[in-house]
């Protein structure tokens, strides 16, 4: 029986999405699976809507992902998570920063950030995960560390151990902030802070 | 070597890398800008980024006639560029393999209009290859090389950015090493001047005819037969939307070469299958072909003719289904790219905005200045067209000259922009012209061009003086501003309006995410001291928002610039160039 997996990574410009989909590419790929990436280069990687689609499985066809076919979709800011909700399947699972970044339509003040995505999310009966992952980036030691706490948290809905995510994490950051990225992965893996080491 | 997940065009840069390619030289043009970026990491290859399109083809086929498998890149509308080599080169053929790569970008991701490249290919009557992964751009990289040499013509590498920038896996090979092709003096062959060409176009003809049959036997071409009720005729990334959206309900069949088409295998798939569909992005390419051949297919009938094609279209419009899907009821603001912090370009916009001016704009990370709130821009057509279009303006009525402008970027200028102000100083006009020189090509990711004194490999080089050519060509008034510097951009711009003669203005200074740039600690905006004005907020920085009624800014992102500070009146933003 064919077997696929649809996860889609979505944020804003710059966030460092491309990152985290290269590494849960790298881990896909080392599992033995056929593996299909799609990213986004060049216009909306400065400060637009981003979004990433990483497709595994036994024979995958299409790199893209459509409205109704993502089993997982990986937020990095809330609204992004509302606008791309409509790809997620009936029944899959949203995983989402709760860090807010307003559009520049909201800015200049001709838009408005609706509020309380979250709980309208959860009142919709979305399976939701949420983290605040920007607070835990901080703590890891670094602001940029958002995306690989980000995919911490993910690959604790996946099925592979967690020293195999380090592991891709590690051959995929600078060694000189290797370090800092295990911690990062780790916060979002246990939803929590933990002590540097 | 073991499997590696590339994007497209790491995998074409690999192809280019094991068919013993020696030299490439390309314009950068999203989604193709990586292929030759990945090329330069081969010492084997001599690669370049060209000033433009035309240039680059024809350094490529100069290489190619002196024996060197040779390389071209660029994106669809960099083919408009190159046109003119490429026409000709279809008549002079090769010595060496030549493979021009071309990557279309339905859905205009990052173009300003969705042409189809399929048509060059025919008009120029080159044979063109369509890869469906990144396996497949690597393996009709070195087929086209092949190719080129068997049939003596340049060959064509169609992409399309989901292929360019999707990975997929692809197990390396060795490189091969490609036999020198000694150069041999042959006029009828090079030398295209109206008895030669007569007869090159007889061969070309000739040419076609042998890839015709070739086409109808080639592996790349090819039937898959599964159920015979539905039949999809399909290439490139539309061959992989088919098959996620139909799977085993259907057969394909999937074409490898779009030009020329395999008339044989086409005849052959529709007298197979039951109901057959053409998949393909934009134009109706196949399908006029198709029904010339007087078979019967579906394609734009229920497939549109704007934007990419999609799974969940395919499903739609062959099997009638869509799957489910959720949404809130509420209103997303959208989230439209914009000028980075600390951006140079943008306090040459807000001076811009200040005087109220026409402004002639070009293609680029500047074009952002066209959006909220800045929105300084009146015109963007072309590279290049900013500065030609200005001294149209300006010819139409000689007043317009007061009050127009041309923005255009350093590598747009040196693309086509210099010929343009070759013209304003030929014909007299007394046009403006801004080029923002960020010391970089910014839009598709930071490539170096002839004013950064880098070439791709990152060896210093002889670097173009923008002052002394704008001189050079007959601009007697050239001056040089920090855009960072408000009051000293505006008055630039009010003397150069003001002088009864051509100006260039450049205004200068390096993108903040180069790397070398320092950049400074973050403002910070004493709330004490705001009195909610929200004269900051008209510049459009992301860093700055209003909390309550006060300016906010965001140190993550705040890069020090100060230019929101000089608008402040209140003295309420500290640090930075402001103190
Ligand atoms: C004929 C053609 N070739 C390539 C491109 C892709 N492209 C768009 S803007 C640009 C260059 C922008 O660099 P620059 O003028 O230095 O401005 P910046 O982005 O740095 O502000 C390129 C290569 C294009 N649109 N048209």
């Amino acid at each position: 029986m064919s077997f696929q997996k649809n996860i889609m990574i979505v944020g804003v410009g710059g966030q460092g999405t491309l990152l985290a989909s290269r590494i849960l590419g790298e881990v896909l790929l080392s599992q033995g699976y056929d593996v299909k990436v799609s990213e986004v280069h060049g216009m909306s990687q400065r400060g637009g809507s981003v979004v990433t689609y990483v497709k595994y499985g036994s024979a995958v066809a299409s790199p893209i992902i459509d409205k109704g076919e993502a089993d997982v979709i990986l937020a990095f800011e809330q609204l992004e998570a509302v606008r791309w909700l409509p790809y997620l399947k009936l029944g899959g699972k949203l995983i989402t920063n709760t860090q807010r970044m307003n559009p520049m339509p909201v800015i200049t003040g001709v838009a408005e950030y609706p509020e309380d995505l979250l709980a309208l999310l959860e009142g919709a009966g979305v399976d939701l995960l949420t983290l605040d992952a920007l607070a835990l980036a901080e703590q890891a030691g670094s602001v940029k560390a958002v995306n690989v706490v980000l995919l911490g948290a993910l690959a604790r809905q996946m099925e592979f151990g967690e020293e195999i995510w380090q592991d891709a994490v590690s051959r995929t950051v600078k060694p000189q902030f290797a370090a800092m990225n295990r911690r990062a992965f780790e916060m979002g893996y246990r939803g929590q802070s933990v002590a540097a080491n | 070597m073991s499997k590696a997940l590339l994007l497209g065009n790491e995998a074409a840069a690999r192809g280019l890398y094991e068919a013993g390619c020696r030299f490439a030289s390309s314009y950068p043009g999203t989604p193709s800008t990586e292929i030759t970026e990945e090329a330069a990491k081969f010492e084997e290859i001599e690669c370049e980024w060209a000033p433009n399109e035309k240039v680059a083809l024809e350094a490529a086929l100069g290489a190619s006639i002196a024996g060197a498998r040779s390389f071209c890149g660029m994106k669809h509308v960099g083919l408009n560029v190159a046109a003119d080599p490429l026409f000709t080169a279809s008549y002079t053929g090769v010595n060496a393999g030549l493979v021009i790569a071309v990557a279309d970008d339905p859905g205009m991701h990052s173009s300003q209009n969705e042409q189809d490249s399929r048509h060059y290919a025919r008009a120029a009557k080159i044979l063109m290859l369509e890869p469906a992964d990144s396996a497949e751009c690597r393996d009709f990289m070195k087929l086209g090389f092949l190719l080129s040499e068997q049939f003596d013509t340049p060959v064509l590498l169609r992409l399309s950015t989901r292929v360019s920038h999707s990975r997929s896996l692809v197990e390396p090979e060795q490189r091969v090493s490609a036999e020198e092709k000694p150069y041999r003096k042959d006029s009828g062959k090079y030398v295209m001047m109206p008895a030669m060409a007569q007869k090159r176009h007889v061969l070309v003809e000739q040419r076609i005819e042998a890839q015709r049959t070739w086409a109808n036997s080639a592996g790349i071409n090819r039937a898959e037969y599964h159920s015979k009720k539905i039949g999809v005729i399909c290439a490139g990334i539309n061959y992989q939307y088919a098959k996620e959206a139909l799977r085993e309900n259907a057969s394909y069949l999937k074409l490898g070469c779009v030009y020329p088409l395999p008339d044989a295998l086409l005849k052959e798939f529709c007298a197979q299958c039951g109901e057959v569909f053409v998949a393909e992005d934009l134009d109706d390419y196949i399908e006029q072909h198709c029904r010339a051949l007087g078979l019967r297919v579906h394609g734009k009938d229920r497939l549109p003719l704007v934007g990419e094609l999609s799974q969940s279209l395919l499903r739609k419009a062959i099997l009638g289904e869509a799957l489910p899907a959720k949404a809130l009821e509420v209103p997303i603001p959208g989230r439209p790219p914009v000028l980075c912090p600390g951006c140079p370009h943008r306090g040459l916009f807000f001076a811009l905005k200040k005087r109220k001016v026409f402004v002639s704009g070009d293609i680029g990370c500047y074009t952002l200045g066209a959006l909220a709130p800045l929105q300084m821009m009146d015109t963007c057509i072309c590279m290049g067209a900013s500065v030609s279009a200005l001294h149209g303006r300006n010819k139409a009525n000689p007043q317009n000259a007061k009050n127009s402008v041309a923005v255009i970027g350093d590598s747009t200028f040196m693309h086509s922009g210099i010929t343009g102000l070759i013209n304003i100083a030929y014909n007299k006009s007394n046009s403006v012209v801004v080029i923002l020189d960020n010391s970089i090509t910014g839009m598709t990711g930071h490539q170096q061009n002839p004013t950064t004194g880098l070439t791709i490999k990152g060896d210093p080089t002889a670097a173009v003086s923008l002052e002394k050519v704008c001189e050079a060509v007959g601009i007697s008034r050239v001056t040089v501003v920090d855009p960072y510097d408000l009051q000293a951009t505006e008055d630039a711009l009010r003397e150069a309006l003001a002088a009864e003669k051509p100006s260039v203005i450049i205004s200068r200074r390096p993108c903040v995410l180069l790397k070398y740039v320092k950049t400074k600690p973050a403002l910070v905006a004493d709330a004490s001291a705001c009195t909610g004005c929200k004269q900051c907020m008209r510049i459009g920085c992301p860093a700055l928002s209003f909390q309550g009624n006060k300016a906010a800014i965001d140190a993550a992102q705040c890069v020090g610039c100060g230019v929101c500070a000089q608008l402040c009146r209140f003295s309420a933003i500290k640090g930075g160039l402001a103190q």
